[in-house]
């Protein structure tokens, strides 16, 4: 009823190859811009912002990082612990070392670095997939963890391994308040969306996906695997890269290697799984269901006043939230996309079906 | 997948949203004096986190029940689970320093999460306790000033343990091969600066072997060591990897009595299964933690035997249990000291309960009638030291019982203190803060 399309003409191929074809999509996604943007930096609390908003949407942009490799192209990647890790080290070491640094520019100078970190260890994808390539992922992961422990240069010769940046400013203004970091995060996650969206639409996002279909195939219709693979990698890279500076710059403010350990890369590797692979919207889905749904049953007992102890509590969130990955995957094992997309199907014809 | 249980799932999702949302909305007048409690009972370190988890409950259960709070005001508490993570800690910390008026300290219990809110506790303007553990040069309290590493840092630690092994070497440690076995996290690499600087003062030889954590796999360290041979080991551990370094000690024919454990490595869980097979395994102790006093008691009478206590009642008592009051009796008499200043009754807001951290004198007389006369020597801190006394005992475990194994020790500040003012100094230039004077 709310979500026809019909009457809805496309005059130009302009207004067909719009990022949102549909009207009521067109304006949805406004108003949660506008929300976002506009209403929550106004009504969220500090707790908000600190430990569910920021985490949430830096999250989202490393699933989004890694959906570009592992959902659109691909190849398997049990290194975004370590693409993120370099990311934040080389930011850090940009903010230390240059003086008057800018933190935009280390950000990005952070993305580039994982960039270059993940083309070389993209190399291998052009003999071993699948599984194997995986294996071969790993050990982007285990070498920066060993790298960032164990090389003194990397933390400044931090004597205790661990690192913490110093105030954080923005085109010379100070970023304090909770509300304008997350406002910071905000800002990159959508432009990275945008232009990850307009990646995957492009000519080269139909590379990504026809490696992905098919690689043989696609080699023999005239794609060069070299190219789509490792700017698939360098892609990835760059984004998670990204997001692994502000997810130490902005969400820890000091941290150690471990903060970017193989956990980190399995936890991102389940928010794509479970969110959608080869969607963007997915990857938003999954970090949400890994970051809030935990706060979530953390938070449960207390407000129902259940007298658990501590660890039980913490037990018992575990096992619900593994329960519920099952539950998803059974329902679903196409990622809470599909049954995003699914919904939006059957309210096209709602609420008369035939 | 029908449309209903679409919408079903969305209006969860929804029910989702809109629960997490209001959740920082706790603006109830205070009357009720909050202390947050950052505890880990999973995880790696879940074997050390629990009997420190319940003593610091303990013995606030402990004031409220005996004495009616503090001069009349109720202590309220709540445990959040961390895991040693350091994510999850920043997540505890953001969730509960605004509770009831304002957290009155923040234990911790990780170097690494201490490391997280430090600079957030700068802003926010909230004490971060972290007796024994933490940030070593935060003891300077001209530039961390919300920072309160009372009783000892993993500096006055290893320069003890060295003074003890001096001691056994008839004075001179030169020529010597010590090793430091690891926790790789700065947890373990905390003691390292210092190890270094006296090693190069006094002529003796650091070896460094880092374990992966969470430090269950430990037997090519061991074979190491036996390879090596150093005079003495030094063994920075905490949780699960305790009693794996003792037994692999034990396989590899390592010495237990050359073996000196830091206090987290130090407590009854860690050897009590091994037994007979740690037997001379020496750790030191946060002033005398091993020792039993008449908290102990009072602990049994008015919380234990009214089914009040958080852990076992075989637990009172345990090394890692008894610390876990010190804690939070430090904590509790900080928010007396500010009482004493600030008006008899009230609840004291986290600046004023931070006054009380910086004044803090615990004398002889007054740690006995807090029934902490055997287990602590006085303390006092101040403006710039906030730090206070430092004092240490080794312990030796017989194979069933820790046994005192040395008199007290205080470390020798002559190569602590330069040190902690180049670090604080470092750290207030990366910050850009500027120290306050203390005159």
């Amino acid at each position: 009823m709310f979500y026809r399309e019909n009457g809805q003409f496309k005059a130009s191929y302009r207004a067909d190859l719009a990022l949102f074809p549909v009207a009521q999509d067109r304006r949805a996604v406004l108003a949660l811009a506008l929300i976002a943007f506009v209403a929550v930096p106004w009504l969220a609390s500090d707790y908000t912002f600190r430990a569910v908003l920021i985490p949430f949407l830096v999250l989202s942009l490393a699933a989004l990082g890694l959906n570009v490799l592992v959902g659109y192209c691909g190849q398997i990647s049990l290194g975004t612990g370590a693409f993120m890790a370099v990311g934040a080290y080389a930011a850090y070491n940009l903010q230390v070392r240059i003086e008057g640094m800018p933190l935009l520019l280390s950000l990005i100078g952070g993305g580039l670095a994982a960039t270059v970190c993940g083309v070389l260890f993209g190399l291998p994808s052009l003999r071993i997939r699948g599984l194997y390539l995986a294996v071969a992922t790993l050990a982007a992961q285990f070498f920066i963890d060993w790298f960032t422990n164990r090389v003194p240069w990397v933390t400044n010769n931090s004597s205790s391994g661990s690192v913490s940046v110093g105030t954080l400013q923005l085109f010379g203004l100070p970023l304090e308040t909770p509300a304008q970091r997350y406002l910071l995060c905000l800002s990159l996650v959508v432009v990275c969306g945008i232009l990850t969206k307009n990646l995957v639409r492009g000519a080269i996002g139909r590379e990504w996906m026809a490696m992905r279909d098919m690689d043989v195939a696609a080699a023999v219709i005239g794609i060069r695997p070299v190219h789509a693979k490792l700017t698939a990698f360098a892609v990835s890279s760059f984004i998670v890269g990204v997001a692994g500076a502000l997810w130490g710059f902005v969400h820890l403010g000091a941290w150690e290697p471990a903060a970017f350990g193989i956990d980190k890369s399995f936890q991102l590797l389940f928010m794509i799984i479970i969110g959608g692979l080869g969607s963007i919207v997915g990857s938003f889905f999954g970090a949400a269901f890994i970051v809030l749904l935990p706060l979530l049953l953390n938070h449960v007992p207390h407000w129902l006043g259940l007298p658990l102890s501590t660890a039980a509590a913490s037990h018992l969130e575990h096992m619900i939230f593994g329960a519920l990955i099952v539950f998803f995957l059974i329902v679903e094992p196409h990622g809470l996309a599909r049954l995003w997309s699914t919904a939006r199907q059957k309210l096209r014809l709602w609420p008369f079906p035939h | 997948m029908s449309l209903k249980t679409l919408a079903r799932g969305a209006l969860s999702v929804a029910a989702l949203a809109g629960a997490l949302l209001p959740v920082a909305v706790h603006a109830q007048a205070a009357t009720e004096q909050f202390i947050p409690l950052l505890v880990y009972r999973t995880g790696q370190f879940a074997p050390l986190g629990m009997p420190w988890a319940d003593g610091k409950q303990d013995y606030l259960k402990l004031i409220n029940a005996r004495d009616g709070g503090v001069n009349g005001v109720k202590l309220a508490f709540e445990e959040c689970e961390t895991a040693y993570d350091a994510a999850k800690g920043v997540e505890c910390y953001e969730r509960l320093k605004g509770k009831g008026g304002g957290a009155s300290g923040f234990d911790t219990q990780s170097t690494g999460i201490t490391f997280a809110v430090t600079d957030k506790a700068f802003v926010d303007k909230v004490v971060v306790e972290t007796p024994g553990y933490g940030l070593s040069q935060s003891a300077d309290g001209t530039v961390f000033e919300w920072n309160f590493p009372l009783l000892g840092t993993y500096w006055t630690a290893a320069d003890v343990m060295l003074q003890d092994i001096a001691k056994k070497e008839k004075g001179s440690l030169k020529g010597k091969k010590i090793a430091l076995v690891y926790h790789d996290s700065p947890y373990g690499k905390e003691p390292i600066p210092l190890l270094q600087k006296r090693a190069a003062a006094e002529g003796f030889e650091v070896v460094l072997y880092p374990v992966t954590p969470p430090g269950v796999e430990q037997k090519s360290t061991w074979l190491q060591i036996r390879q090596q041979r150093p005079d003495y080991v030094l063994f920075w551990s905490a949780g699960v990897m305790t009693p794996a370094g003792i037994r692999e000690a034990q396989a590899s024919g390592y010495p237990r009595e050359k073996i000196y454990a830091i206090w987290w490595a130090g407590s009854d869980h860690d050897v009590k299964d091994i037994g007979a097979g740690a037997k001379g395994y020496n750790a030191i102790t946060l002033h005398n933690s091993s020792a039993k006093d008449k908290v102990h008691d009072e602990l049994k009478k008015f919380v234990y035997d009214k089914n009040q206590g958080t852990g076992p009642a075989t637990g009172i008592g345990a090394i890692a249990h008894t610390r876990g009051m010190m804690i939070s009796m430090l904590q509790v008499e900080a928010i007396r000291t500010a009482q004493e200043k600030f008006g008899k009754g009230k609840v004291m807001t986290p600046e004023q309960v931070r006054w009380g951290f910086e004044n803090l004198n615990l004398t002889a007389d007054r740690l006995k009638s807090l029934g902490f006369g055997e287990v602590m020597r006085p303390v006092q801190t101040s403006c710039a030291n906030h730090m206070g006394t430092d004092w240490a005992r080794i312990v030796q475990w017989d194979g069933a019982k820790w046994t005192l194994a040395s008199d007290w020790y205080q470390s020798d500040k002559t190569h602590i203190d330069p040190l902690v003012k180049e670090y604080a100094a470092k750290y207030a230039k990366d910050k850009n803060l500027k120290p306050r004077s203390c005159g």
